[in-house]
């Protein structure tokens, strides 16, 4: 046997080489399909493998759609920061859609109560940037492996033109085949890496050696005790709550939202390999650090058919 | 339960232990990827499979068995109901039914694990024909107390049709028989006779308890007669490297990568996901439609180069030449080419309410290819019970199979579905909803 047939007989392709392939496939996929899609950026780590990925799919071109940041103006300073940095890296077009504009234009409202999270208020700010950038196709970075109502949607995932998603009747997905047709007005949000775990993003991250913000390192940081989670605390309106004590504790964040709602955890993970070895141990799933979705059983299933991401 | 220390995987379960699965970086960026299905109903002790499956390997965190704990209690369950961990949509939980397929994740040191799981009903088939289209492996479950029953057939069938390399017949419910070898050894039997009539390559049985986990992760104690693995030990060694198809090298194109920057001025790359064979920087190939012949001038992924790309490889592909190639043309081999053609015969599964009729036009998705097509013909509907084939069928309605005829606006690039899933399948679209209506695995030209 000559040497190439040999190693082709012997070819094996990693898992996280395989998840990589069918995200690329997806993206190009969407880029074709579609005619003007966007990428939601967060700053977080999955959507920060989701640029890595498009670089993978796109280079040595530009990007065929822009990043779409929906800013909830309560965001980790770090993270809108390590945003700037990695779009004036990579060179590509961001857009930054603000919450507060649209409460101050009374097209979105904050949560009623002393201490609101705008996860709700993201939905008409979302829909609205469809509306005016009149984005198709919406790259979003949500895994199945995070909450049971995700673990039944579609890698396109059609939403009508009131952005909502009607879990009974999603188009079926088969082989590699992705059905895009869609008419004016309607819109899918796609998840390339729908089939990626947690521990699966980590590795990647470790893999390919992305740059990630400080935040899912560990580092000292003023947090207060609140339902039990350690949550960080700043400048208002994200200060202490009274009868709250601020503890400065050696934390990081496994994932990172808003600072109203991102809980973090002791940790001594300075590392990728740290953080790895910590995520194999991890007994509490990521979303557990998300106080948002234990409102109720069908939180998340709710919000989806709003609109939500 | 003690366990055979010689046959058992390495990692012994155990639901206190504050510590994950050993996975050192090495081993972990070594794993492969096994896509497997799972087609049952509650009945048949499938959600516990799973659930044991997923918390034995640790892939229920302790907030999602606190959360499916709790609303058994406000439910009134009597004791933890594990499908509460698998159903997700609100309507599924309170009719205590699956309506859809439900992917899972676990892992153990050795592979990565997608799980397709799929309600068992027959008003359910398209939900397991999506599933399947993408599994590596099967698993039928079937209930030691009653055997092969109609629902097992069915299940067979469609593991046949979609041409899924690997299947394991999961004899469960042992406990409730009294592990009794002769019992396993008749529904072994039993299954083996109807399954003689159907392409399947590779059948593992193994009888278990997945209720008193039996056989699942570890060896049984109460079965010595079973000398076989246990259900994880197979999944994480069945052989799945050889199920891929390296000898006939197909290209589907998908996007043109062409940066607009001077740095990059002559890049003209293709890109696409190898559906099957091998691409080699140097090779001679041929594009359809065109005919055109070039040679490969580098294959990369993201800008870096890479000498080879094998199935199922995203990665853009530069030509010696400058021919004119775009989204749905075909790179192969100019001594392998796919059959070009717009006649075509398969096997079509239906997945609407509304009936496929003969004489109607649809549109196809077929690899990065779109097309218009008629259907010329049904020549019959097949039972997917008994096989049964209905030539007098003039329409085929939700969930059924028939053999089709069809004829495309402009020539397609297939192989057939037995030979490659990806270049042998298409989907079916209503032009008016926009929606997937059918899926179907080619056969052949139209004779």
């Amino acid at each position: 046997m000559t040497q190439a047939a040999e190693s082709i007989s012997n070819y094996r392709l990693t898992h996280l080489k395989a998840l990589e392939a069918e995200a690329i496939h997806i993206m190009r996929e969407v880029a074709a399909q579609f005619e003007r899609p966007a990428l939601m950026f967060s700053g977080g780590k999955d959507s920060i493998v989701m640029v890595a990925l498009a670089l993978k799919a796109f280079r040595p071109a530009k990007f065929p759609f822009p990043l779409l940041h929906i800013d909830t103006g309560h965001n980790f300073p770090e993270a809108l920061a390590f945003r700037d940095q990695l779009v004036d890296k990579i060179g590509e077009r961001l857009i930054v859609h603000e919450v507060q504009d649209m409460i101050d234009k009374g097209m979105a409202a904050e949560d009623p109560g002393p201490f609101p999270s705008r996860n709700r208020a993201q939905i008409p700010t979302l829909i609205n940037a469809i509306e005016e950038y009149r984005f198709d196709a919406l790259f979003g970075g949500a895994r199945r492996d995070e909450e049971k109502a995700r673990a039944k949607e579609r890698i396109f995932s059609f939403r009508d033109e009131f952005g909502q998603w009607d879990p009974k009747n999603q188009r079926p997905e088969l082989w590699n085949l992705y059905n895009g047709r869609h008419r004016m007005g309607e819109n899918i949000r796609v998840f390339p890496i729908s089939n990626w775990t947690e521990m699966d993003v980590w590795q990647y991250i470790m893999l390919e050696n992305i740059e990630i913000p400080d935040l899912y390192f560990s580092h000292k940081r003023d947090v207060v005790k609140r339902m039990g989670q350690w949550v960080p605390v700043g400048e208002a309106p994200f200060g202490p709550r009274e009868g709250e004590e601020v503890i400065n504790r050696t934390v990081r964040f496994r994932t990172v939202g808003d600072m109203s709602c991102t809980a973090a955890t002791d940790s001594p993970a300075a590392t990728l390999e740290d953080i790895v070895a910590e995520v194999a141990a991890a007994r509490a799933s990521e979303r557990g650090a998300r106080m948002d979705d234990k409102t109720n059983e069908a939180a998340m299933e709710d919000r989806k058919k709003e609109g939500y991401f | 339960m003690s366990a055979d220390t010689e046959t058992q995987p390495t990692r012994v379960p155990d639901p206190n232990a504050n510590q994950g699965m050993e996975f050192s970086t090495d081993a972990y960026l070594d794993m492969d990827l096994l896509r497997f299905l799972t087609c049952g109903s509650v009945d048949d002790g499938k959600s516990t499979l799973i659930g044991r499956l997923l918390y034995d390997s640790k892939s229920i965190f302790e907030d999602q068995l606190e959360a499916a704990e709790s609303a058994s209690v406000s439910r009134g369950d009597e004791r933890m109901n594990l499908a509460l961990l698998t159903d997700g949509l609100r309507a599924e939980r309170e009719q205590g039914i699956t309506i859809d397929v439900a992917y899972r994740y676990f892992a153990t040191p050795k592979r990565k694990f997608i799980i397709a799981d799929c309600p068992g009903h027959v008003q359910y088939t398209r939900n397991m024909v999506t599933g399947a289209s993408t599994a590596n492996l099967a698993l039928i479950l079937i209930d030691a107390r009653h055997g092969v029953i109609e629902q097992t057939r069915r299940h067979s069938f469609i593991t046949s049709l979609l041409r899924i390399p690997h299947l394991v017949v999961c004899v469960n419910k042992m406990d409730l028989v009294d592990w009794d070898q002769e019992t396993y050894e008749k529904i072994r039997d039993d299954f083996e006779e109807f399954a003689a009539r159907f392409e399947i390559n590779d059948i593992t049985f193994i009888p278990m308890s997945a209720l008193t986990g039996d056989n699942v992760v570890n060896r049984s104690s109460n079965m010595d007669w079973y000398q076989g693995p246990s259900l994880l030990h197979h999944l994480e060694n069945v052989h799945i490297a050889g199920d891929r198809d390296m000898i006939d090298p197909r290209f589907p194109v998908q996007w043109v990568v062409r940066p607009q920057s001077d740095e990059y001025h002559d890049y003209r790359g293709y890109g696409g996901q190898v559906a099957s064979g091998v691409f080699q920087v140097g090779d001679e190939v041929v594009a359809l439609p065109s005919g055109m012949e070039s040679k490969i001038k580098s294959i990369d992924i993201g800008g870096d180069s890479i000498t080879r790309a094998y199935p199922p490889q995203s990665v853009s592909i530069q030509l010696e030449d400058d021919i004119d190639i775009s989204r749905g043309d075909m790179i192969c081999r100019p001594n392998n080419k796919p059959i070009s053609g717009q006649d075509i015969d398969a096997m079509v599964v239906w997945m609407t309410d509304q009936p496929m009729v003969v004489g109607k036009k649809y549109t196809i998705r077929h690899t990065s290819n779109e097309a218009r097509c008629i259907i010329k013909d049904l020549h019959y509907q097949i039972d997917i019970e008994t096989l049964h084939r209905d030539e007098s069928a003039e329409k085929l309605g939700l969930n059924e199979i028939g053999r089709v005829s069809i004829r495309t606006t402009k020539p397609l690039f297939y192989d057939p579905y037995r030979q490659c899933r990806i270049t042998g399948s298409f989907i079916i679209v209503d032009e008016q909803t926009n929606n997937t209506v059918g899926a179907a695995m080619i056969i052949g030209e139209t004779k």
